[in-house]
């Protein structure tokens, strides 16, 4: 919210279906775990809100769970669907240290308006235990390295997701919401 | 890959930057916020603010600190200096903080630890460490700012704060004095090897190599520093450019 306000958006805070479906745009932020993630939204019937939001083609960005949460699975929750939006499941990192914590570069893979300003590289702040594995590559726009190659950023059409913490990714982060806000 | 981190780190008292030797000559090196907006604009990959307020009102000076420092600071942050309870860590947290560091709370009670993993998740839980050398290749813990010796073993503390759910373990290796001396190299790897969660050094870099040393040979995912760039001997740029140009991975 702090960094949204920083580059002069009007966030508003919200749970509500009809907040949500009133939005010009919407962030969808994401801490916490897959099953419990889905469960909510499934609860409170934002699932199919969501869906329905992408389809539209509202300019829509999930962040770190709220990225995964838009794949069909994750090895989190193995019972539990989620949104597929996107093709692909969440794995867990088999590499020594885990969480991946700190900064990283996203290497761009495709154009697009959310990466306006940016170098090809660039750096970006992760803390996640799960990555997703893009199974359709045309929506890989952005990947990282931490054990093998992970997608950091998925587009499709106006539906976005970042793995990364764009509002704790200093300029670089803060870029990126700028763009989402004024060019997506 | 992967960056180290470079970790500017706040003793704040009342809102301000104080430096000095722990309870000698301390003196006010300026606002919390302005300088750790600076650091971050030079590059600190982190911050750390310690609170060292010694009054009653504690709480709430911390509280506004950090909302003042989300509201102005756009890299990860953690907060710590007395925190004791599990509502304060969530107070600070819903205030905008990243990651909460607790110390003497969690040697009296690691139940802590677990519990504020199972609340807020363990990526926001830092175990701080004050550690004495006590033999060869051992180190024990100490308490209330190093005034106090325990009966623990520091490696062993880690290694039951990360099976109880601690994120990152920050490890400050103390001298007779209680006074910091400069990182251990051979306590930080150690720890480093035989722990899964990231281990941040602490421990009053004296110059570059220092950095340099303890984050390869020592194996720290991250170095924290104080002096070296409050008394403005070098920039946090300056830190990083030599790390970058000896190999290191750094985020420039």
């Amino acid at each position: 919210m702090n960094a949204l306000e920083h580059i002069g958006a009007r966030p508003i805070l919200t749970r509500s279906s009809n907040m949500i479906r009133r939005a010009a745009k919407v962030i969808f932020p994401g801490v916490g775990a897959f099953g419990t993630g889905m469960k909510i939204l499934r609860k409170k019937h934002l699932d199919t809100l969501i869906k329905q939001i992408c389809l539209d083609g509202k300019p829509f960005l999930g962040i770190c769970l709220g990225m995964q949460l838009l794949f069909e699975s994750s090895e989190e929750a193995p019972h539990t669907r989620g949104l597929s939006i996107f093709k692909g499941v969440a794995k867990r990192f088999r590499v020594r240290k885990v969480p991946h914590m700190g900064w990283n570069k996203v290497e761009v893979m495709n154009k697009t308006p959310l990466f306006q300003g940016l170098n090809k590289n660039f750096f970006t702040y992760f803390v996640h235990s799960y990555y997703i594995n893009a199974k359709d590559k045309t929506t890989l726009i952005g990947r990282t390295q931490y054990g093998g190659q992970f997608a950091s950023v998925v587009a499709t059409g106006n539906c976005y997701g970042v793995q990364f913490h764009p509002e704790r990714s200093g300029e670089n982060g803060l870029r990126i919401l700028e763009n989402f806000v004024k060019r997506c | 890959m992967l960056t180290k981190r470079i970790i500017p780190c706040l003793d704040v008292d009342d809102g301000y930057v104080v430096k000095g030797i722990r309870f000698q000559d301390i003196r006010k090196v300026g606002n919390a916020v302005k300088l750790g907006a600076r650091y971050a604009q030079q590059g600190a990959d982190e911050l750390v603010f310690l609170d060292i307020t010694a009054t009653t009102e504690r709480r709430q000076t911390l509280v506004s600190l950090v909302q003042k420092v989300a509201r102005e600071i756009f890299i990860p942050f953690t907060v710590g200096g007395g925190i004791r309870k599990l509502k304060d860590m969530e107070r600070l947290l819903k205030s905008g903080a990243d990651k909460v560091a607790i110390n003497t709370a969690a040697v009296k009670r690691p139940a802590l630890i677990k519990e504020a993993a199972k609340s807020f998740g363990s990526q926001f839980v830092v175990l701080s460490i004050d550690a004495k050398k006590s033999g060869h290749q051992s180190w024990i813990v100490t308490t209330h700012g190093g005034r106090r010796k325990t009966n623990r073993d520091a490696l062993d503390w880690a290694l039951k704060a990360e099976s109880l759910g601690a994120g990152e373990i920050m490890l400050n290796i103390i001298d007779a004095d209680g006074t910091t001396q400069g990182y251990d190299l051979e306590a930080t790897r150690q720890f480093s090897q035989r722990l899964k969660i990231p281990v941040i050094a602490s421990g009053g870099a004296g110059n570059l190599n220092d950095i340099f040393q303890v984050l390869t040979k020592g194996k720290a995912d991250a170095a924290l520093a104080a002096s070296i760039f409050h008394y403005g001997t070098y920039t946090v740029k300056q830190v990083k450019q030599y790390l970058k140009k000896r190999g290191v991975a750094i985020r420039i």
